[in-house]
């Protein structure tokens, strides 16, 4: 790619989303905000993903590795936000920490 | 020079509302913030040579998932109560920790040779990426299949209330 765009400013690009993705995970405690957290680390993954697949000049790869990711990150999410309602109707709250039951 | 025009503005979009959903207060923001994260995330790969990859993470990201997680957003109650909606704790050890995990990530990255060849060029990759989806790949195009039903029974499955008879 011209103007001086290397495969350096992609990896950053994607270290800087999976950094927020990751910080959301960790300090949120409503369930929907991890979720989202996670699907910024997918979108992360898959920016490196292409970036190697453009760069290392291979086939498309790289590119069918993304479509994948991107398919089982539709199943995550979909399974995950199942479970978030399944929660809510049975505590009345999406709080990560009000669902203890199990917890001795 | 316009390629870097480009990627600074793509990269801007994408790291700003990236922010705006890990740090806003109010979840319903965080939500729409998401939206320009995978816009952002749309244009890096319209920018990589990944016309396909690009399209289908419009429909499935931003059609489906988004949807997915506004209609999760607004079916539980209490978003309209920002202490409740979306309290964070601990924010302190969570951003010592992605601190360091970046800086270790950072240190990687810059100091790795990595293996580079010639970059793509730029050209429509739906042919080859059908003929491999139909030839190297059909094993596990076929179980992605299998993962989505599962997935689909799945969510039914556990999200439906019971019938009570």
């Amino acid at each position: 790619m011209g103007g001086g765009i290397t495969l350096d400013h992609f990896l950053v690009l994607s270290l800087i989303v999976f950094s927020l993705g990751l910080f959301t995970v960790l300090s949120r405690r409503n369930a929907i905000g991890i979720l989202m957290g996670i699907e910024l680390i997918l979108n992360s993954a898959n920016i490196n993903y292409l970036a190697f697949a453009f760069y290392g000049g291979g086939k498309y790869d790289g590119q069918i590795f993304a479509i994948f990711v991107i398919m089982l990150a539709a199943a995550e999410a979909v399974i995950g936000l199942a479970v978030v309602l399944a929660i809510y109707q049975n505590f009345k709250t999406i709080d990560v920490d009000a669902a203890e039951t199990l917890s001795g | 020079m316009l390629a870097q025009i480009i990627f600074y503005a793509l990269a801007a979009l994408t790291v700003g509302t990236a922010a705006l959903v890990a740090f806003s207060r109010n979840i319903v923001y965080s939500t729409f913030a998401l939206l320009g994260a995978f816009m952002g995330v749309v244009g890096i790969y319209i920018l990589l040579a990944a016309d396909f990859v690009a399209m289908v993470q419009l429909l499935v990201y931003v059609g489906g998932i988004l949807v997915l997680t506004i209609f999760a957003v607004m079916l539980t109650a209490g978003i309209a109560d920002v202490t409740v909606s979306n309290r964070a704790v601990g924010t302190g050890p969570a951003l010592v920790t992605v601190g360091i995990a970046a800086l270790v990530m950072l240190y990687a990255v810059e100091r790795t040779p990595w293996h580079q060849g010639g970059a793509l060029t730029v050209a429509p990759t739906t042919y080859g990426i059908g003929n491999a989806f139909l030839g190297d790949y059909v094993l596990p195009f076929e179980v992605a299949s299998l993962v989505l039903l599962a997935a689909l029974i799945g969510a039914i499955v556990i999200s439906r209330h019971e019938a009570k008879e």
